[in-house]
């Protein structure tokens, strides 16, 4: 927004040297004007990594409208001819487009929050000072540190296995015998799985966020009487919530991203219809990779990026606000 | 502050407690305190156990890892490590070369970038910002059908080129955001003394703003390390055996019939080990990474 007021300002001072010199000093970006010689040399070092990122990420983009509006299967010869939009009418007359979409919500939204729960918790209790308070915070991220793919392998085969699993002998006393956790709670899960891995990442920049928070203030609030929850409530929770909302948001990123944990430890199935965990990304694997239908898997990523554009301009504007809070937009 | 102090009043009057009772405030205090640290590690060990718990395994032979009840006191052996390691060399292989050289290539991208975003900073760099954020956010699985395709017509199928320049431009965005976050923070009088000094711009980046950001660099390397180790659905759908990554490797040991859970923690252990190292080492340039340099 700013940028575009201050581009104005430069294109009025360019028409009047009375204007330029008023604007001069200082405009909404707060950098003074310069001339194109100038704009030139500063734009240089941005250069490479600029062509280099739209060549790599936007490029293909482009491809994948083209091969959209294509009936391409690779396993029929020939059938790489412009259909138009036919592609998109089918994507939309199949039903696990839609229950990819709710999937999609259900996993990352469950394992967003759940996460970011358990992390606003374990960042509180980290953020008192006692002996070991190193030691707890590093077994803490220890999960996040893991490779994914080790973490899904290693809860498929040591977690929830029906047999030799630790979920199923430990919640054995509580009379949980030989469930097929798996199989029968495909959803539930995956998002443990997430949640375990992501709730270090939450509890990392939420703790950040506590950290920052002054203790006069809590110290008056006690002195005033106040207990623990009501100092929670009253103090520490506002003054995190640009923090929780930043972490929810960064790791949304990720998280909606999920593809390894579906493919290792379910395939995407689960549910009454067998297919509950079959989340976006999982879906347009299997479009591409193993029915080859490269142009409906190509339609369908399409929409999802139309979807990802539409909630993206919303979620960078926020994250301008609050990365404009805490300064790293100097 | 402004706020509480209204309020303030009233809760001195309901908030104090009688004085004395069985144990003194002190004590009771003292009592809480131990209480929630044991609360904490409890927590923590939780939270801790399943990697433990692949970490013991893999130090088991085949037959003591599938017991019911699970055994937790074992005579460890090395067995399964040694039998992982004669087959682990090429996967790690081209992980080491994947991560290092993408991570290169992003430091070297991005440490100019951020100083056309900050330092010097040109006219639109707020839009310019943004710009890279977003494409961090594009779902890169639709994108997926385009890069084999063009992977395929480059010959850069089961290449580990192919995953240098894809993990090269996915961890951009996160290496300029922290980068800059450092740069940012670089006082302004510095700069002007240094060019005072008749320091040119070789001279300022080297000698003034490189030393300055380098835990910047190091939160920035530790990340794109993090990530690009991490990946699995390009390495997966890009790669087989000539440039198969260590979480390809991975899944060798659950694919056939037979589960081999003492290999497999062996094999996710070491596959592990480099990263989860670096981060318990680095933890503050953890957080400064992973939040984009919000969090200092």
């Amino acid at each position: 927004m700013s940028v575009t007021a201050a581009n104005d300002e430069v294109q009025v001072g360019r028409k009047s040297g009375f204007v330029s010199h008023l604007h001069r000093r200082k405009n909404n970006t707060g950098i003074p004007e310069m001339s194109s010689r100038e704009r030139w040399s500063r734009r240089a070092p941005l250069l490479p990594a600029l062509i280099f990122t739209v060549i790599v990420t936007q490029v293909p983009f482009v491809l994948v409208i083209w091969y959209s509006l294509h009936g391409w299967n690779t396993l029929q010869p020939g059938s790489n001819t412009w259909v138009g939009l036919k592609e998109y009418r089918l994507l939309f007359s199949d039903p696990l487009f839609g229950h990819a979409v709710i999937n999609t919500i259900i996993i990352a939204g469950c394992g967003a929050i759940v996460s970011m729960v358990l992390g606003v918790m374990f960042a509180v209790m980290l953020n008192r000072r006692f002996r070991g308070r190193g030691l707890a915070r590093t077994l803490l991220i220890t999960p996040f540190l893991v490779v994914p793919a080790a973490s899904a392998l290693l809860y498929k085969t040591s977690i929830f296995d029906s047999t030799y699993g630790l979920l199923n002998w430990v919640l054995g006393p509580f009379g949980v015998h030989h469930v097929n956790w798996i199989g029968s709670h495909s959803v539930v899960a995956v998002v443990m799985v997430l949640v375990w891995e992501w709730t270090p990442f939450m509890m990392l920049i939420v703790l950040g966020g506590l950290q920052g928070e002054s203790v006069e203030v809590l110290e008056a609030a006690s002195v005033d009487g106040a207990n623990a929850v009501q100092s929670f409530f009253r103090i520490t929770l506002p003054h995190i919530t640009k923090y929780i909302e930043l972490a929810l948001l960064l790791g949304s990123i990720y998280i909606i991203q999920t593809w390894a944990e579906v493919f290792i430890l379910t395939q995407g199935g689960g549910g009454a219809s067998g297919t509950a965990t079959t989340n976006l990304p999982y879906y347009i694997y299997q479009l591409a990779f193993n029915q080859f239908n490269v142009s409906e898997a190509a339609a369908a990523g399409v929409i999802v990026v139309i979807g990802t554009e539409v909630i993206a301009t919303f979620v960078l504007k926020l994250l301008g606000s609050l990365f404009a809070d805490t300064e790293v937009l100097g | 502050m402004t706020v509480i102090a209204p309020q303030s009043g009233t809760e001195v009057e309901v908030g104090v407690r009688p004085g004395g009772g069985w144990l003194k405030r002190r004590t009771r205090r003292k009592l809480t305190a131990s209480g929630w640290t044991t609360v904490t590690f409890a927590l923590a060990i939780i939270m801790f156990f399943p990697f433990l718990w692949m970490v013991l395994t893999s130090f088991k032979t085949e037959g003591k890892a599938y017991t019911t009840p699970p055994a937790f006191v074992f005579k460890p052996s090395l067995v399964e490590f040694n039998g992982v390691l004669n087959t682990a060399g090429s996967p790690f292989l081209h992980s080491v070369l994947a991560t290092g050289v993408s991570t290169i290539f992003v430091l070297c991208l991005g440490l100019p970038a951020a100083y056309a975003l900050s330092v010097r900073a040109v006219p639109q760099w707020r839009n310019t910002l943004f710009f890279f954020l977003s494409t961090k956010m594009l779902p890169y699985v639709a994108a997926i059908v385009p890069f084999y395709m063009l992977a395929k017509d480059l010959h850069l199928l089961d290449n580990v080129v192919a995953l240098i320049i894809l993990y090269t431009a996915f961890q951009l965005p996160l290496a300029i955001w922290v980068i800059r976050s450092f740069l940012v923070e670089i006082p302004r009088e510095l700069l002007e003394a240094a060019r005072l000094d008749g320091a040119g711009t070789f001279v300022e980046l080297t000698r003034v703003i490189l030393p300055l950001c380098l835990p910047g660099i190091a939160a920035t390397a530790l990340i794109c390390v993090i990530f690009s180790w991490d990946d699995f659905f390009f390495a997966y759908l890009l790669t087989s055996t000539r440039a198969m990554t260590v979480p390809i490797f991975l899944m060798g040991f659950v694919q056939s019939e037979n589960l081999y859970f003492a290999q497999l923690s062996a094999a996710a252990t070491l596959a592990s080990l480099p990263v989860i190292l670096a981060g318990w080492i680095a933890q503050k340039q953890l957080v400064r990474g992973l939040s984009l340099g919000a969090v200092k």
